[in-house]
């Protein structure tokens, strides 16, 4: 499937509530490519709670509430069209304000990708789903991610550090990590 | 299987013991946690990082051709390979045309790694399920691809051959010429991997039906590379995504699917054949032309994400490369075969023997600093 196609089918899975009530919003909904993330579809409503990005990459960029992440997850699998069944790639990011998870995604059977993105609040008690029940692999995937950036996963069977040790002090590939006598800082 | 009461004194129970950090079969300082009843396995725990370097943390104050250097320090078997990766990364960035003279080359030096990587998993492999022998014979034809390497690049391990742009030089005079006698001695002993080991009963019997993963399961763990490709899971990266000069080539992705133990050794064998097959293709056609293309000597990376899959001789090697703008990315991550590779250990191996393990582990072929990064 094309990009563009799989952000119409995806776009509508989550529809926005808010997108019927504003009269201005409702020819905005009829297209949907202009979803993304341009200044002007940004002041209107969005008709899909999901925010579409190609900027800078090849893939379809999907940006996910962290509420919605689990549900939309488990229909990107589930769903015969896109059928997202390799999880190929799992990468905690530090964006500064919030801490962030990046999914590739592949399907083995359409052999398009897809990459979702889902941010924390804030970076002191950063929390998301897990979703290991969906992709086992993930397991591992989310218990580096907790190791190095520290966002906890809800649900996870076994969450605790997985390279470092257990006493280890900090979350050593948060930007705002410290070390003076391991770091060599040019 | 059921805990047995021997008799009324001695009563069997679980009990947890260390496999390494020291132990040969794990081919480096990986330590797994046994819990184990008698010899059957209940639960296999991996204890990494005690070789992490944090090479992610290190890639983001350095240079992109300095991260080049770092990239043969994680699966040190495919150095080639993950170089490749990361300069692939790098050049789809900057919208390069390398020319093909460069593409040729870096397939073929691939290929050559991964037959070098694969013979000398062979003959480990022997090793781990008893087999000193082919230790030997592994390595005496891993060491002329070596004497290859040594030529052309200067390393025999690490061999930091490509930059961003194309290669660091061009091939010694002398790199055609070996690469062939090379193909035409491999041949000749490749049969003998079959007769020595593969058709060995004895190895036979302890590989056939042990470590049995599906292809649901491979897809779920996200496998790739040889241990996915024996569960029937196609997912060669230079079929669906090839890059390099792996468009031109015809080779037949190896494929079994029992999912066990000695189909994993029965792929990379296949692979074997393939790669000298690849290779055979190209070496007689190399293009003429430059072996690379100016860059700047600073290179800034445009404001984006960008991604690149190889295959290397463990299976797919993602770069993850988010760029702000900026002389070194904001964040890279690698996606390493290994480790996907190590998080389905535990679901094949419970239920199994602890030599059982040792011959399942040979298969999946871990290579540590891979894993641990």
């Amino acid at each position: 499937m094309t990009n563009e196609a799989l952000q119409n089918l995806i776009g509508g899975w989550f529809p926005n509530p808010e997108a019927d009530k504003v009269p201005a919003a409702v020819t905005d909904s009829e297209s949907e490519e202009d979803s993304g993330d341009n200044q002007v579809a940004q002041q209107q409503v969005n008709p899909s709670l999901l925010e579409f990005t190609e900027e800078g990459s090849e893939h379809l960029n999907i940006s996910v509430h962290s509420h919605l992440l689990h549900q939309l997850m488990s229909t990107l699998k589930e769903n015969a069209a896109t059928r997202f069944d390799y999880l190929f790639c799992l990468s905690g990011v530090d964006w500064g304000e919030e801490l962030g998870v990046v999914y590739h995604l592949e399907s083995t059977t359409h052999r398009h990708i897809v990459v979702v993105k889902v941010k924390t609040d804030g970076r002191e008690n950063p929390t998301l789903d897990s979703i290991y029940d969906i992709w086992a692999t993930a397991e591992f995937h989310e218990r580096e991610v907790y190791d190095f950036f520290g966002i906890k996963f809800n649900n996870h069977p076994n969450l605790k550090r997985l390279f470092l040790t257990e006493d280890w002090v900090g979350f050593p590939l948060r930007k705002d990590y410290v070390d003076d006598i391991n770091m060599i800082i040019k | 299987m059921e805990t047995t009461t021997v008799n009324s004194n001695f009563k069997s129970e679980k009990y947890q013991i260390n496999m390494g950090p020291q132990h040969p079969a794990t081919h480096g300082v990986l330590n797994l946690l046994l819990t184990i009843d008698g010899e059957i396995i209940k639960k296999v725990e991996p204890d990494l990082g005690y070789i992490h370097r944090s090479i992610e943390k290190m890639c983001e104050r350095d240079s992109y051709q300095q991260i080049v250097h770092l990239t043969d320090r994680m699966d040190y078997l495919s150095s080639n390979i993950n170089n490749e990766a990361v300069c692939l990364t790098v050049e789809k960035a900057l919208q390069l045309a390398i020319p093909e003279r460069v593409k040729v080359i870096r397939t073929i030096i691939g290929e050559l790694t991964r037959i070098s990587s694969h013979c000398l998993w062979w003959g480990v492999m022997g090793m781990d399920v008893g087999a000193l022998t082919t230790y030997f014979y592994g390595f005496r034809d891993r060491e002329m691809i070596n004497d290859i390497m040594e030529e052309t690049c200067g390393a025999r391990l690490t061999m930091n051959y490509n930059v961003p742009g194309g290669l660091m030089f061009d091939i010694h005079p002398n790199f055609v010429k070996r690469v062939k006698d090379f193909i035409a001695h491999f041949k000749t002993k490749l049969p003998e991997f079959d007769t020595l080991l593969t058709e060995n009963i004895i190895f036979q019997k302890r590989t056939k039906g042990i470590g049995i993963l599906t292809r649901e399961d491979a897809i779920s763990f996200g496998a790739s590379g040889p241990v996915a490709r024996a569960s029937g899971y196609s997912c060669d990266v230079r079929k669906y995504h090839p890059y390099s000069a792996l468009d031109r080539v015809t080779f037949k992705e190896a494929l079994r699917t029992e999912g066990d133990t000695f189909a994993r050794y029965s792929v990379r064998i296949q692979e074997m054949w393939e790669s000298l097959s690849i290779v055979e293709q190209l070496i007689d056609n190399i293009p003429e032309g430059e072996h690379r293309v100016k860059t700047n000597a600073v290179i800034k990376l445009p404001k984006g994400e960008f991604y690149q899959k190889v295959e290397t001789a463990r299976g797919e090697l993602g770069v993850y490369v988010i760029s702000t703008g900026t002389k070194s990315p904001y964040r890279l991550k690698f996606r390493s075969p290994g480790f996907s590779n190590l998080s389905l250990l535990n679901h094949i191996a419970v239920g199994g023997k602890i030599g059982d393990l040792v011959a399942t582990m040979a298969t999946l072929d871990l290579v540590i600093p891979d894993i641990d990064r």
